[in-house]
């Protein structure tokens, strides 16, 4: 939609798939606006990025300023409203809004009481926390694709701007979360079996042998394996809901861009939006299943490293 | 796949919200949902124990009512006998009263007719002295037959 000369179905896909990146350009940096014109940067400039080059060019040191602050603006949304029904002192039987809440809440602990054999108060609002938000940032995908980013490029009187809504479709966000359980699943994993029960977790299983020789070459291969499978953890837990949102998105988008643009106007508009109307019911499942999933999964992962094996 | 501070940023935010749930959100409506959890239970308790005490009423009730009816049944069946008793004692009263009346009213007849006998002997006595007297027309010395006439009036 948003390159003016040339629309193509791979400039829309790839000009939708690109955040909107804020970060510093170097002295000296040859910028190229949409219209070809180049200009030659004098000294470093803190800016917002037009292409995707820019944006790889900004480095490590730069923000996905619309993920992170619908990011940001989501969870702040889940938080206030949460907290406004915790406030509330009716005595009587909840309704409406405070009914959903206490739904959600008693869901989340149960699973929580479910899975955990230890307690600990950490859980239950680390779950709810996932739970709910991941399910609002998901939601984002339902909202037609280009509805907010042409609201977003209208308000700011740029039609270049890039403007991804769905959070969980850029990595950073989903594995900025699964770090943060990650570093849980480390912490508690020390805290509960001290840092030789954790080393001797990574180390001594899933081989183990009387013979303290054997035990001792076995110990690389148990490390391998153990570690890895640490690892893993994050990496499929943020993989996994990135990967799926993506795909989520993607299928949107190529209904957009495949029927919108390459049927004649009516129909294309007509079979776009029925198609898209109904990926988006499929994906409301998905929406929830991803939420779910990252939830039950940090739980789990928690609850492990709580045990002693 | 880019990866940028923005990773940074949410787990940032990710550990501030989780932080804000953990002391804002997340006690305060689990106790609110126990709290009225508690309640319910306790009604629900309540509303058992109230029906409980309800059922013992009406039982006790039923038996109040039952042991009135036979103490109704009980007063009555003595009266009963009351009654029957203060009849025959009455009829016995009646019956002795009569008996005696008409005890009196034979001893009575029986004085009457004694002094009537008696009236009739002293009359029969005089007519006999004055029948007499006109017989031997001559005055029987009174004090002299007296022991006669005695033994006639005694005859009769």
């Amino acid at each position: 939609m948003a390159s003016g000369t040339e629309l193509t179905s791979n400039s829309y896909l790839q000009h939708h798939l690109q955040n909107l990146v804020f970060g510093k350009l170097p002295a000296g940096y040859e910028r190229i606006d949409a219209e070809g014109h180049s200009h030659v940067l004098e000294h470093a400039e803190w800016t917002l990025a037009h292409t995707s080059q820019e944006a790889m060019d900004m480095g490590f040191w730069s923000l996905n300023v619309d993920t992170l602050g619908w990011s940001i603006f989501l969870g702040a949304m889940f938080l206030f409203f949460f907290h406004r029904v915790a406030k509330r002192h009716t005595e009587g039987a909840p309704t409406g809004f405070g009914n959903l809440v206490e739904m959600i809440v008693e869901f989340v602990n149960k699973n929580v009481n479910d899975i955990m054999s230890v307690k600990n108060p950490l859980i239950g609002p680390l779950a709810l926390t996932i739970f709910v938000w991941v399910t609002l940032m998901n939601t984002m995908d339902i909202v037609p694709v280009d509805l907010l980013p042409l609201i977003a490029q209208f308000i700011a009187g740029d039609s270049h701007l890039h403007f991804k809504v769905v959070p969980t479709t850029d990595p950073n966000i989903t594995f900025g979360m699964s770090i943060g359980v990650f570093i849980l699943i480390i912490y508690y994993s020390v805290k509960m079996k001290g840092i030789g029960g954790f080393i001797g977790e990574l180390t001594l299983q899933p081989f183990s042998s009387k013979n303290l020789a054997v035990q001792i070459v076995l110990i690389p291969a148990n490390f391998l394996l153990e570690f890895i499978g640490l690892l893993a953890k994050p990496v499929s837990l943020a993989l996994r809901l990135f990967g799926n949102l993506y795909a989520g998105e993607l299928i949107f988008l190529l209904i957009a861009t495949l029927l919108g643009a390459a049927l004649p106007f009516f129909i294309g508009t007509f079979l776009g939006g029925a198609l898209q109307f109904i990926w988006a019911v499929f994906h409301i499942l998905i929406v929830l299943l991803q939420a779910f999933v990252f939830m039950m999964l940090t739980i789990v992962y928690l609850a492990m490293a709580h045990e002693h094996h | 796949m880019n990866f940028n501070a923005t990773l940074i940023g949410q787990l940032v935010t990710f550990a501030i919200f989780v932080w804000f749930t953990m002391k804002f959100v997340w006690p305060m409506l689990l106790k609110q949902m126990e709290e009225r959890e508690a309640r319910i239970a306790d009604g629900l308790a309540a509303a058992e124990k109230g029906q409980l005490e309800l059922a013992e009423a009406q039982q006790k009730s039923i038996e109040e009512i039952n042991k009135g009816k036979e103490q109704a049944a009980t007063i009555i069946s003595q009266a009963q006998k009351r009654h029957d008793e203060i009849v025959e004692e009455a009829k016995d009263d009646a019956k002795a009263e009569a008996s005696r009346i008409k005890e009196t009213a034979l001893s009575e007849i029986e004085q009457e007719k004694e002094k009537a006998r008696q009236d009739l002997r002293d009359q029969v006595a005089s007519l006999a002295i004055a029948g007499a007297e006109q017989i031997l027309m001559k005055e029987v010395d009174q004090a002299a037959h007296n022991e006669v006439l005695q033994k006639i009036s005694q005859q009769l």
